[in-house]
């Protein structure tokens, strides 16, 4: 009866394994950073609208409301916070998707500044929320926030829900933090028309809150340019 | 926690494609000795050899089954058929009786004891130096048996002969998909024969030396695997088992997902409190890749199918926990708002890749064993059956055959 053992086979065995390892490690590597690279290329395509945006605006004296590009970029920060999100969870919350994450959340102050500004001027319909969660912990009221802002963002489309990790290291966010006087204890947050929210609020108050915020501006009159 | 899930979760994995790949180097370095007879072959000498049909409430298969021993091509006068009711209700023993004209025939009537006490009666009447069993829902090729009598002849030290068991045709999905898993068995174990770690000899017509039992005693209960438990003593013992994959023999199977159940339950259970009983072979060189390969494969293959399935229900509860929560607070959506064909959300985890991997070369398997039972190469549609419902079914007796065991409860035999 042949019951030798060819100790050679399970070595040489083992190091394909492991061959094959490294290999499926290598290739979740550069997927991973092609992801990356494209959520970076997103990135860099919003600031630059920002910025076409801004400069558009200060030229406003020159121009009329009607050439203001609305919203060019706000479908594109939404998919960009997505791809973020789906990041975070599968590849890891390494530099890299929070360096993005910070980038990000520098492009949406600047967005919710900009188009404030031109919502006062040109008197254009929209409303804001700037929505304050944090992943450092399990927060399931945090969850719960979210799935409603993403209801009533497909039922108002002039609203623009701007979401912060609160454990996003980025001096922008602390400043915020302190005028609005938000702590971590009261999460989630949210602010709209300058009144802050904490806890959790369901749909229906949410809505309402919107709706009102929509009838003050139709109350002001546009800004003279 | 969710790290030591995952390390976890990450070992099962390296052992599983460790297990395939281990196949698969077998297979490259020994695929030459593969041979497939596709015509009638001689043998120098034929020896006589008594087939033992052990009947439990067989009446519908029975007969074709001796047919197909009657068909056998090897000289009528070396082929004893004994044919054992063993304490069936139905009309079994009218049907054997039918064959009582035929000199080479014996029939034996018993009270039920189990398929391994028919096959042990069988024993004690024996005066050929080849035995055999062959289950009364299978059926031989006519070429089996002298295809399987040629391996002893070639090897005096051969003391077991396991043949190649498949599925024919059906329009049953549950029955096409057990003929890929079928058809991939036999590349398995014609792997494990190269390694000299064969863990079944198939009720369905395993040839043995009569010696094997005068040697090491007669069939036991076997927690109802019977043909596991004689390999395992055979190996315990240094007896060669080799398998003949051009021996076909065809054999009926659930064609129900509940007879599934209940066989694969049978199985499984057999298998883990075998391998329970012969503990102190696990890992000891001397019982070679048996005790290396064999049984921690098994051991392997079931702790990944449970963990997975443990896994795959944790995620799925945690999904719909997630759906009851969002239709509380925002009630019914019917957009379908996170499908999106964008490639960006395709899962790259590296374990995906690993997983596909292990994919490739059960596929592998599965179309070599079909070259070489069928004769065809490329893909069938059988596959296409295989993998949702042992999918979707394996798990579910791999985890009862481990809380039975652990009860101590016992499956039936059907």
């Amino acid at each position: 009866m042949n019951n030798s053992i060819d100790w050679k086979k399970y070595l040489i065995v083992f190091l394909i394994t492991l061959g094959l390892f490294f290999t499926a490690i290598y290739l979740s590597n550069y997927f991973g950073d092609k992801k990356i690279n494209q959520l970076e290329s997103i990135q860099d395509k919003i600031a630059i609208d920002i910025l076409s945006s801004e400069t558009q605006f200060s030229l406003l004296s020159e121009l009329s409301c009607k050439n203001i590009s609305d919203s060019v970029f706000s479908s594109e920060l939404e998919e960009l916070g997505n791809k973020l999100e789906w990041s975070q969870e599968n590849l890891g919350a390494t530099e890299e998707v929070s360096y993005l994450k910070k980038y990000y959340a520098l492009l949406q102050i600047k967005d919710y500044l900009l188009t404030k500004k031109i919502s006062a001027r040109c008197g254009t319909k929209s409303a804001f929320i700037l929505y304050f969660y944090t992943t450092a912990e399990n927060c399931s009221l945090c969850e719960q926030e979210s799935l409603v802002l993403s209801a009533l963002r497909t039922e108002y489309p002039e609203l623009r829900v701007y979401s912060f990790d609160y454990s996003t290291d980025l001096s922008a966010i602390t400043s915020m933090l302190q005028i609005y006087k938000i702590k971590d204890t009261v999460l989630p947050a949210l602010v709209i028309d300058d009144n802050v929210l904490t806890g959790f609020h369901p749909i229906d108050e949410l809505k309402k809150r919107v709706q009102e915020s929509f009838k003050l501006q139709e109350k002001k009159p546009a800004l003279p340019i | 926690m969710t790290s030591l899930f995952n390390i976890i979760f990450y070992i099962l994995i390296f052992l599983s494609v460790y297990v395939q790949v281990f196949f698969f180097v077998t297979f490259l370095e020994n695929r030459k000795k593969i041979v497939i007879r596709n015509g009638k072959i001689k043998l120098g000498f034929y020896p006589s050899v008594t087939i033992a049909v052990p009947c439990w409430n067989e009446e519908k298969t029975v007969e074709k089954t001796v047919q197909s021993l009657l068909n056998l091509n090897y000289p009528k006068d070396k082929i004893k058929i004994f044919l054992l009711d063993d304490g069936s209700t139905d009309g079994t023993w009218d049907v054997i009786n039918r064959f009582t004209e035929y000199s080479n025939i014996k029939i034996f009537k018993k009270e039920n004891g189990g398929k391994y006490t028919a096959l042990n009666l069988a024993l004690e009447n024996i005066e050929t130096d080849f035995f055999g069993g062959l289950d009364a829902d299978s059926f031989a090729d006519p070429e089996a048996l002298v295809r399987i009598m040629s391996y002893f002849e070639k090897d005096p030290e051969t003391m077991a002969v396991a043949p190649s068991v498949i599925v024919s045709a059906s329009k049953n999905i549950i029955k096409n998909a057990q003929r890929a898993e079928y058809n991939m068995g036999v590349y398995f174990k014609k792997m494990l024969c190269f390694l000299g770690a064969i863990n079944v000899t198939p009720g369905p017509m395993t040839i043995f030396r009569k010696k094997v039992f005068d040697d090491l005693g007669g069939y036991r209960h076997g927690h109802n695997t019977e043909d596991m438990e004689i390999a395992y003593r055979m190996q315990k013992n240094n007896y060669k088992i080799e398998h003949c994959n051009d021996a076909y023999i065809y054999t009926n199977t659930p064609g129900t997902i509940r007879k599934l159940y209940r066989q694969r339950l049978r199985w499984i259970y057999g298998f883990i409190n075998n391998t329970i009983d012969y503990k102190n072979v696990l890992f000891k060189k001397r019982y070679g890749n048996f005790a290396m390969f064999t049984l921690p494969m098994g051991v392997v293959s079931i702790l990944a199918v449970g963990y997975l399935f443990v896994r795959i229900v944790y995620n799925l509860g945690h999904f719909l926990y997630f759906k009851i929560i969002q239709l509380k607070i925002i009630g019914f959506d019917f957009s379908i708002k996170n499908f999106s064909p964008d490639p960006f959300f395709i899962d790259t985890q590296f374990f995906i890749f690993l997983i596909i991997s292990i994919y490739l070369l059960v596929i592998f398997a599965i179309v070599f064993g079909r070259r070489m039972t069928e004769g065809k190469s490329g893909l069938s549609l059988d596959i296409l059956y295989f993998f949702p419902v042992f999918g979707l079914t394996a798990p579910f007796w791999i985890l009862k055959a481990i809380f039975n065991t652990f009860l101590h409860r016992k499956p039936d035999w059907r």
